[in-house]
């Protein structure tokens, strides 16, 4: 067996009264590439920012490249290894910066070199040309303003990606090209990723494994394979794969 | 209680044109767009930035101020949007028309609970007491699919999931029973099954209530089976424009080309296709 680069065991969150994630526990294998779907308002947003160190968790173990975390604190290391696309392309970057200093920031945070290059090389890699290096934020459509935080994430090269959301604000032809910049980086550098996605064709595509939630809870685990064959248990999950074909008017 | 019975163009766009002056140089968002919106379900589809959301937005009057926007024809229900006053356009603006925006949970007030916001959006438009508006406010987070709305109600923004943002701005659009709604990418951060259920409201009221709906979405295959027709839209312009069952048969490169590039459970082309983009399309 490989070893986990990440794993998450029995893990609790709450917000006041409200249970947003009960006993939930992941295992994701250095290399792999995970997926999460499940029911808006489950709870994947709320793992992966666990996970981030942006939510607190009151019970459960939470173990990443070998070393225990609780709470909310991170070194700076830790986003040297771990780094999150948002699920929100306007929450997550800053509106009045522009593209720029959105990429230059965590770049200078971490003391890399040859922060020219870099910058326009993540450009252009998402499909932004150096044309929108100087536009602010706020300036973008919202798939432009994704493929930012794409680039912003990528370009501190992560061992660990947590990815939530990263293309339902694109249309096809550059969800396209985005998936497959971040397979190529999967097999060039070896990443893992943990990804979150309500798009089934999406996670069958990328991933190996996926965990269905519902409710706080993963009601199962099961391989892409297993969609492809229907080789699945939960009723929920059946009911996902049937709403997946499409609108039906009755 | 519609405004324009009879009438079956609920909107005429000519022409439009958005453009931004920026220290750069100024950048055309909207190159001369057109159509008609009868009480149907319209689709529009097309490429990242390509200025589907400066549309609608143009439409609603919310283009930023330093913005320049012109149209031959820009008109709801017989008004001509572009020439009525600033008080004539609010009033149209969440009464008559409504839109929900592709950012919900950042068009909200961020200090204000999602209950006391939606009430405030039914008082402005309707006199009604406060416990009527919150009773309906309730029963419009059930309504799309909300599944603990006295909870919710009580919620800031920043407290809800993307997809629970989506539904709260689709409630807040609908509460006023608007002729016309834009939404823009209103599910994309849904599951499939909760997917259904919204679009299965919005069907409704375009059914029974005869609103006209603009419905912009990244999402073909929801497209194609939800909608009426199709624009297709590329670098500012409309490039094709198709009733949704023909999608298939579409004949602008860029509309094919999107088609095949969609991964699908069971298909496993690694990497997937991408679109090689002709300059003379963004002519
Ligand atoms: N800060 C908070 N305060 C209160 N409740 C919260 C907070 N953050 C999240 N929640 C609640 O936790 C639940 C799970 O939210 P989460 O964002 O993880 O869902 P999700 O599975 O990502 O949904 P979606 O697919 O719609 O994005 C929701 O009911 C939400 O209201
Ligand atoms: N305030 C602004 N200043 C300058 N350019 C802008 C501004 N707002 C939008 N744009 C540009 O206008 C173009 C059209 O934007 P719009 O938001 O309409 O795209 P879109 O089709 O909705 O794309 P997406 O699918 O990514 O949301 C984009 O290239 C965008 O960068
Ligand atoms: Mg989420
Ligand atoms: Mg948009």
């Amino acid at each position: 067996m490989t070893t986990n680069v990440l794993s998450v065991k029995d893990m609790v969150v709450t917000f006041d009264e409200f249970i947003a994630l009960d006993h939930v526990s992941v295992d994701v294998a250095q290399g792999e590439s995970f997926g999460i779907v499940g029911e808006s308002g489950s709870g994947k947003s709320t793992l992966l920012r666990a996970v981030a160190g942006l939510n607190t968790f009151s019970a459960g173990t939470l173990t990443i490249n070998g070393q225990s975390y609780s709470g909310r604190s991170r070194s700076k290391d830790f986003y040297r290894t771990v780094q999150m696309v948002f699920q929100d392309p306007y929450g997550s970057l800053h509106p009045r910066q522009t593209v720029d200093r959105l990429l230059l920031e965590p770049l200078a945070i971490h003391g890399f070199d040859n922060v020219d290059q870099r910058i326009m090389r993540a450009l252009d890699e998402v499909g932004l040309g150096s044309g929108f290096r100087f536009r602010y934020s706020h300036q973008l459509s919202g798939g432009q303003r994704q493929r930012v935080a794409i680039a912003r994430a990528l370009i501190l090269e992560p061992k660990v990606l947590l990815l939530d959301e990263p293309t339902s604000a694109l249309d096809a032809s550059i969800q396209a090209e985005i998936l497959n910049l971040l397979e190529q980086a999967r097999k060039d550098r070896g990443l893992t990723f943990v990804m979150v996605s309500h798009d089934l064709g999406v996670i069958s595509h990328m991933c190996e494994r996926l965990a269905v939630m519902k409710s706080g809870k993963v009601v199962e685990t099961v391989t892409a394979d297993a969609l492809e064959s229907r080789a699945f248990s939960a009723d929920y999950t059946r009911q996902l794969m049937t709403a997946s074909e499409g609108f039906r008017r009755v | 209680m519609s405004g324009a019975v009879g009438t079956d163009k609920l909107l005429t766009v000519e022409d439009l044109r958005v453009s931004f002056p920026t220290r750069t140089g100024v950048i055309e968002a909207v190159r001369g767009v057109s159509f008609t919106l009868g009480r149907e379900r319209l689709g529009i589809v097309g490429e990242s930035g390509s200025g589907k959301s400066q549309t609608g937005r143009a439409i609603m009057g919310l283009t930023p101020k330093h913005a320049k926007i012109t149209a031959k024809t820009l008109n709801f229900a017989g008004r001509d949007l572009l020439s009525i006053s600033d008080r004539e356009r609010r009033e149209i603006r969440g009464k008559r028309i409504g839109m929900v925006l592709q950012d919900p949970k950042y068009s909200l007030n961020p200090v204000s609970t999602i209950g006391r916001q939606i009430i405030e959006t039914l008082k402005t438009h309707e006199k009604i007491s406060t416990a009527e508006a919150k009773a309906r406010t309730l029963a419009m987070l059930e309504a799309v699919q909300i599944r603990d709305p006295e909870r919710v109600f009580s919620l800031y923004p920043h407290e809800v999931s993307g997809g629970m943002g989506q539904r709260v701005m689709i409630a807040m659009m609908l509460i006023c029973g608007p002729e016309l709604l834009i939404a823009d990418e209103p599910t994309s951060a849904l599951d499939v099954t909760v997917q259904l259920e919204v679009l299965g409201i919005l069907d409704k009221l375009v059914a029974e209530r005869g609103m006209g709906l603009i419905f912009v979405s990244h999402d073909l295959r929801l497209v194609s089976s939800f909608c009426d027709r199709v624009l297709v839209m590329y670098a500012g312009r409309v490039v094709e424009e198709l009733p949704s069952a023909d999608l298939s048969k579409a004949q602008h490169p860029y509309t094919q080309g999107l088609l095949n590039c969609l991964p699908t459970i069971g298909t496993d082309r690694h990497p997937l296709p991408v679109l090689d983009r002709k300059k003379e399309w963004a002519l």
